[in-house]
């Protein structure tokens, strides 16, 4: 009961902050939209819920977009919602489902019976690179002390991460010691079920080192408690800017954890155009920077044919290495 | 820290704060009592009003409220209707429901109110003075601790063991294990034992299984024999007070589960749920024999240990939110969230940097806690008489509230055919006279009993990690104690009173 008419009142307020805001941007003949319903295949308070909902936020408040709803549809951790928009994919031409790099991962391990090609691409939005961290008084101080410990005790250098094995930390991890020239099989990999518990672990010393995203890294690193020693970007990061990227230490690879939005199979051109172009227009506004600054996101744009070269090269990478693994 | 204490209760005693502590702590056990819904989902519905604010006090001064009062609150649909909307409250039902059936339920929730004022409190108390120095405490622990806690934690069937239902219960602890291993593991990389059907891919929800093993039943009880159901509503809800006598036989408990349901909450891998099973199996095996008999039938002590424990351990989560950045559960996971959306790093600078912040949120919780016992007591012969609502009416309020919390969390209709499937399952099960919460309790602690089991086998390349670290080996040890204790107790008094049949 309390639920349904909270979301009611917060309903009635974003209808509110929408006719507000939108007035005066309308006048400038900025609102793209109409309206957008956006699918989040996960349960409330999840990283794509925050992404969905952020989204909305900003196209709304911005005026570009007049009204934006959201569903969640949980189940079959996303599988659910892929499933739904592509079988009714007719009547969700208002959609748009939001999604990120699980879903290259899942669809070649065949835990989604679908993948990225089933849909219909909009853009890649937002991202986050990895990074390798070490607790503040470990004697590591960069990836070539990390190799070396790896090379002198390889079954007592384990390296933590909040994913299953075969899951994005495990796989950054691997890449990364494949990229140094090291066995990636032979990393001992130990996976946690959240990011928390694996940083606790690795303050604890019961890991060497944790694979991770780099906002997390970089708010622990910010309190004094753990050292950036590699970050997956191709440059550094303003955020921190004495963290080495991976490249800049001999090691070749790089990795984004990207989030973006999908719409329905068959949807027609225009339609697509005109959300690419509300997503496109969003990155100006001052209301998406509020948002952005306040989740910690990068801006990483990919929209259309680049997105869609961006999760080719992304599934090629992932695929070869899981077949290494062993885990295809 | 008195110059931290003194900003902390300026901070705190401002008007705004005041405001804030007493509204969480109002919407918190509200949404408590509601069974089947707990502190994450209103905590994550609340995250944008409270970064709204602005204000990184009063945001986390309201939501710390919100949680608190949540599992303050989340009692009383443990007691009144057997339909914990929080895992850390299952061990409430155990004793409160039974004493709520004789009759007792005022006693029951006016206990229940003091042990989690006397627990948060504590809590509240040992936080303010051992917070920095208990950020090394919660590191102590790795997974091989961790799973050596859990099997302590599974201990606390052995509860049930008095009640002449061993089998049974180790059956139904079994079958809860089982059902842990459903979906996809945090530690595989495919789903098992979902049958190829996508819902069951993350596994049984906590909270449907929760409300398919106690609500559901409980609701179809009442339908299907209701000469037994009416006749236990037709006695009176007497006794709102608690003797001296009770009061005595409770202090010493609720003393000894602050202080253990603390430590244990400091620990980023337990929780209060853990705590509230630990709790109320450390007080059953040291409560002397005649009240052994009384636990799981109405017994006050066991009542007061989980209450307290959870309460307390709920405030030790805070130590490595706030020292270390670390969440040890989803709530505080969503807490963390929301204090860096508001530009504040929790860690070991917090307290330098932001004393403010630090000290107001503790203080806060004693002013909480305060507002919470004098909000709940007055009220307490008002929520008791839920009971004698007529049951043509209670039973669609049950099962109203049994679907939504299910539905609510994961906005997924599938979680409703579970539900109703199970709940008929457990009602079969409840006919053929087999205990229900060992088999949530397996569910609840298998999942992380597992995931602690194999990370410490891949971490020492084998069962070796079980002699490794001692600590690992001592609690091993206590949870083997705990369970043979009792039985081994049981066993001597038969003896002896088969040497004095002897005698004669």
């Amino acid at each position: 009961m309390t639920t349904f008419s909270l979301g009611r009142r917060a309903l009635m307020a974003t209808a509110l902050a929408a006719m507000a805001f939108s007035a005066p941007a309308m006048a400038d003949g900025h609102k793209v939209l109409d309206s957008i319903h956006f699918l989040i295949p996960g349960g409330a308070g999840g990283g794509w819920d925050g992404t969905a909902r952020g989204t909305g936020e900003a196209l709304t408040k911005a005026g570009i977009v007049g009204n934006a709803s959201y569903e969640n549809m949980s189940g079959g951790g996303g599988g659910k919602a892929i499933g739904f928009l592509i079988e009714n994919a007719d009547s969700n031409h208002g959609t748009l489902m939001v999604n990120s790099t699980p879903i290259v991962i899942r669809s070649l391990t065949g835990v989604f019976p679908h993948n990225f090609r089933d849909l219909t691409l909009v853009a890649g939005t937002i991202g986050d690179y990895a990074a390798i961290v070490v607790g503040k008084d470990s004697p590591i101080n960069s990836m070539s002390d990390l190799m070396a410990a790896f090379d002198a005790d390889p079954r007592g250098t384990a390296i933590g991460g909040g994913s299953v094995p075969g899951g994005m930390d495990h796989l950054v991890a691997a890449m990364t010691f494949e990229a140094a020239g090291k066995d990636a099989l032979s990393v001992k990999y130990i996976p946690y079920d959240a990011g928390g518990k694996a940083m606790a672990a690795l303050l604890s010393g019961e890991i060497a080192a944790l694979s991770t995203g780099f906002s997390e890294a970089v708010d622990l690193a910010g309190a004094g408690e753990v050292k950036i020693i590699g970050v997956t970007s191709d440059e550094r990061v303003p955020a921190a800017p004495d963290a080495q990227t991976m490249m800049e230490q001999g090691i070749d690879t790089t990795f984004v954890n990207w989030r973006g939005f999908f719409a329905a199979p068959g949807l027609p051109a225009d339609k697509l155009a005109m959300y690419q172009k509300a997503l496109a227009e969003m990155y100006a506004t001052p209301e998406w920077e509020d948002v952005r600054a306040r989740n910690g996101w990068v801006n990483i744009h990919n929209s259309g044919d680049d997105f869609k070269t961006f999760l080719e090269g992304q599934e090629q990478v992932i695929g070869d290495l899981m077949k290494k693994l062993g885990f295809l | 820290m008195l110059e931290g204490l003194l900003i902390g209760l300026q901070t705190a005693l401002s008007f705004q704060n005041l405001l804030m502590v007493i509204g969480g702590c109002l919407i918190g056990t509200f949404i408590g009592m509601l069974p089947g819904l707990g502190p994450m989902s209103i905590i994550a519905i609340m995250i944008p009003v409270a970064i709204s604010m602005g204000n990184p006090s009063a945001a986390l001064i309201l939501l710390a409220g919100v949680y608190y009062g949540a599992i303050f609150g989340g009692s009383t649909s443990s007691i009144l209707l057997n339909a914990p909307g929080v895992a850390g409250t299952v061990a409430s039902s155990f004793d409160g429901y039974p004493m709520a059936k004789q009759g007792k339920a005022g006693k029951a929730l006016t206990i229940a109110a003091i042990a989690s004022f006397a627990g948060g409190s504590i809590g509240a108390l040992l936080l303010m003075i051992f917070a920095p120095a208990l950020s090394s405490v919660a590191l102590l622990f790795h997974s091989a601790e961790y799973f050596a806690l859990m099997v302590v934690g599974l201990s606390a069937i052995a509860a049930f063991a008095g009640t002449g239902q061993v089998a049974k219960a180790l059956v139904m602890t079994i079958l809860g294990l089982i059902m842990a291993t459903v979906g996809e593991g945090a530690l595989f990389n495919m789903p098992r034992f979902t049958m190829g059907i996508m819902d069951l891919q993350s596994g049984f929800g906590f909270i449907t299984l929760a409300m398919a093993m106690f609500a559901l039943p409980e609701a179809l009880f009442l339908v299907l024999k209701p000469k037994t159901a009416q006749a236990e509503q037709d006695s009176e809800i007497k006794d709102l007070r608690i003797s001296r006598a009770e009061a005595k036989a409770i202090a010493p408990v609720i003393g000894r589960q602050s202080l253990q349901g603390f430590f244990i909450g400091v620990l980023p891998g337990a929780g209060a749920t853990i705590a509230s099973f630990l709790g109320y199996a450390v007080e059953r095996n040291i409560a002397t024999k005649a009240e052994q008999e009384e636990f799981g039938k109405g017994s006050i002590k066991g009542l007061a240990a989980p209450e307290t424990a959870n309460n307390a351990a709920c405030t030790g989560s805070f130590v490595p939110l706030l020292t270390l950045g670390i969440p040890g559960s989803g709530t505080t996971a969503i807490l963390l969230g929301a204090l860096i959306a508001l530009n504040v790093t929790p860690g070991p600078r917090l307290m330098i940097d932001e004393p403010q912040i630090f000290w107001a949120v503790i203080m806060s919780m004693f002013i909480g806690n305060l507002v919470l016992l004098v909000l709940n007591l007055p009220l307490i012969p008002y929520i008791a008489k839920v009971l004698s609502i007529p049951r043509n009416y209670l039973i669609p309020f049950i099962l109203f509230f049994t679907l939504m919390g299910a539905y609510i969390g994961q906005n997924n209709a599938t979680e409703l055919l579970l539900l109703v499937g199970f709940g008929i399952c457990a009602t079969a099960l409840r006919f053929a006279d087999y205990p229900l919460a060992p088999l949530l309790i397996g569910f609840i602690l298998g999942g992380m009993l597992e995931d602690n089991f194999s990370r410490s086998m891949q971490l020492y390349d084998g069962i070796g990690f079980i002699w490794e670290r001692p600590m690992t080996l001592g609690l091993l040890v206590i949870a083997g104690l705990l369970v043979v204790l009792p039985s081994y107790r049981a066993h001597r008094a038969r003896a002896r009173a088969q040497g004095v049949a002897d005698g004669d």
